[in-house]
């Protein structure tokens, strides 16, 4: 079956700046897929090719079958587009701000209205129709702005850092409708520097560094490919650090010596600290987690994600 | 046997043969919900409208009707068949002042915002629509704004009885209209090509405008200025607006200039900013 994005050598260039750098990824129908990067790394630029906004500068790129160079209009009539920044419109109500929109995908006004309640619903906005959008919470400009995005019903759900700037309640609720809509097979491109938001939404992501591909896969793919089972994590004072870090080599399949602590990969994250102990090193806090995508960005370009 | 599915799914060569289909109506219409959209934001301020078409106008026409036209009592300006009632003569520069004073406020800070705070511009470039399709709805619904205007200035000077002759000088709304864009189209250009605020609309107003009010003819004939001060007239679309008007009411006196002239300084005017506008409007969009 024909992917519904194709990327191969997707480049863009502005000037001596090179913003994404051959990157190659495809995307089946009904997958949930995820840039995961810090930011800066060319994810946005990337959205704004497939979103047919930006021309490529080099490589090959298809959307729904289609080149966005010679078809932009008709790929965008089939995308649904959540940016960064909130663009609705604060001089409209929020019903208002729906029902505009569906008018730009050539949609007579009556069934934008019966689109708009219905996504309202969804949004679980229907008390605040009549509502100024300067009126909303944070998250519910967010929710709004993802109803926006399905009121032509969108074969591709785009999402550009989806859940940034809302307190985790909002996020949450956020999710829980992102869900959904990916269990209705709604194909789901997203950009994040969330860990725990691509670990959530995303079937399988690409993490991206200066422009490139670093590593492919599913969440649980990448953890266990670059990271253990576990992580011990030491802080033993911003000083100290660094001479523990020496201390302790060897005792883990890998050390990460950040600034503010210290980071012991392996698969029993008890056992390690039980010998660590035995060793006479006393750590002012120790905690043991589970890996996650963090650990796998950190191994793959040296650095954490959110710095 | 076609069986009900959810749109989402699919293969994507049915999402190819929609796609196709769905982009028909936005490519031809775009710019029209693009007007759509720019009227139901100005509902937000259809009183200042409102109160622009009927209220500036009034004001004017009864200050200078009842006070200084009575005041002035030698004809300042001459028509086709001699000298013209001061309010005669003014009236038609006042009908195209308020399209320019329209391109001044839709065509700055609007626009920025449209760029820079509301950021309306780029939820509508991230759906089918062309960023030329943008800008010409922005265009089209001002457009529609500033005739309105100038039609009701139109039908209250006509009630003032400044109007030589109201058949001919019913094209003065068209006129004004046409005046408002020569002026408007390039500011357009310069207003989506602004990314910082740093007071150029309020200098735009100060130093543009105001003079352009003040030394367009828009009071006095423009042979009154010196000579050095005279092209501001020439390069006016105010002036040239006003001058048409005038010839529309009362006729040209020997020695004006033709009326095809002035037409085609505003059509320059106007097209040139319509091109300027449209590639900065491109260039903003799909940077």
């Amino acid at each position: 079956m024909t992917p519904v994005i194709a990327a191969r050598g997707l480049t863009k260039t502005f000037g001596d700046l090179t913003a994404v750098d051959g990157i190659d990824f495809e995307v089946p129908a009904g997958e949930s897929f995820g840039l995961l990067g810090p930011n800066g790394a060319g994810k946005s630029t990337t959205m704004r090719m497939v979103g047919a906004v930006s021309t490529r500068s080099g490589g090959d790129l298809r959307v729904l079958g289609l080149d966005p160079d010679t078809h932009g209009p008709e790929i965008r009539s089939q995308l649904g587009v959540v940016p960064q920044e909130d663009n609705l419109d604060t001089e409209l109500k929020v019903r208002e701000n729906l029902i505009v929109y569906g008018r730009y995908f050539g949609i007579p006004k009556a069934l934008c209205g019966t689109r708009a309640d219905e996504l309202l619903a969804f949004a679980q906005l229907e008390d605040k129709a009549r509502s100024k959008v300067d009126d909303l919470s944070g998250g519910m400009k967010r929710r709004l702005t993802i109803a926006r995005a399905l009121i032509n019903e969108p074969r591709i759900l785009m999402l550009d850092e989806p859940t940034t700037g809302l307190d985790p309640q909002a996020r949450h609720v956020l999710w829980d409708r992102l869900f959904r809509l990916k269990e209705r097979g709604t194909t789901l491109l997203l950009t994040t520097h969330y860990m725990d938001e691509a670990e959530q939404l995303c079937d399988r992501l690409v993490v991206v560094d200066h422009g490139r591909i670093m590593a492919e896969g599913s969440p649980s793919q990448l953890i266990r490919q670059y990271a253990t089972r576990e992580v011990a994590e030491l802080r033993f004072g911003s000083d100290r650090n660094a001479d523990a870090a020496a201390r302790l080599e060897g005792m883990a399949d890998r050390i990460e010596a950040l600034p503010d602590r210290v980071l012991l990969y392996t698969d029993d994250g008890e056992a390690l600290l039980e010998r660590i102990t035995d060793l006479g090193l006393h750590p002012t806090t120790s905690l043991v987690r589970r890996s996650s995508l963090e650990d796998v960005f950190l191994r793959l370009t040296g650095r954490s994600l959110i710095e | 046997m076609s069986t009900h599915t959810d749109p989402a799914r699919g293969s994507t060569d049915d999402a190819t043969t929609r796609a196709m289909s769905a982009a028909t109506l936005p490519r031809r219409l775009g710019w029209w919900y693009v007007a759509e959209h720019t009227w139901r934001g100005m509902r937000a301020y259809a009183w200042t409208i409102v109160m622009e078409g009927f209220g500036t106008p009034l004001v004017y026409l009864l200050g200078i009707g009842l006070g200084l036209a009575a005041f002035i009592d030698v004809s300042v300006a001459d028509g086709a068949d001699g000298p013209v009632g001061y309010l005669e003569f003014v009236a038609p520069a006042l009908l195209a002042s308020s399209a320019v004073g329209i391109a001044t406020a839709e065509f700055t800070y609007v626009i920025m915002s449209g760029f820079k705070w509301r950021r309306v511009y780029w939820g509508m470039n991230a759906s089918p629509l062309a960023p030329e399709q943008v800008m010409g709805g922005i265009v089209f619904a001002v457009l529609v704004r500033m005739l309105f205007t100038t039609t009701a200035y139109y039908v209250l000077i006509v009630a003032f009885g400044a109007v030589g002759d109201p058949w001919t000088g019913a094209l003065m709304p068209l006129v004004g209209t046409l005046g408002g864009m020569a002026f408007g189209l390039p500011l357009l250009a310069y207003a989506a090509s602004v990314t910082e605020d740093k007071g150029q609309f309020a200098m735009v107003q100060r130093f543009i405008f105001t003079p352009m009010f003040l030394f367009s003819g828009t009071f006095y004939p423009l042979d009154t200025m010196p000579g050095w001060l005279q092209w501001i007239g020439w390069l006016s679309p105010l002036w040239h607006a006003s001058e048409i008007g005038r010839a529309l009411s009362y006729g040209s006196p020997p020695g004006a200039w033709p009326v095809g002239a002035h037409l085609a300084v505003l059509l320059v005017m106007a097209a040139a900013g319509w091109v300027l506008a449209r590639r900065a409007f491109v260039r903003r969009l799909r940077g």
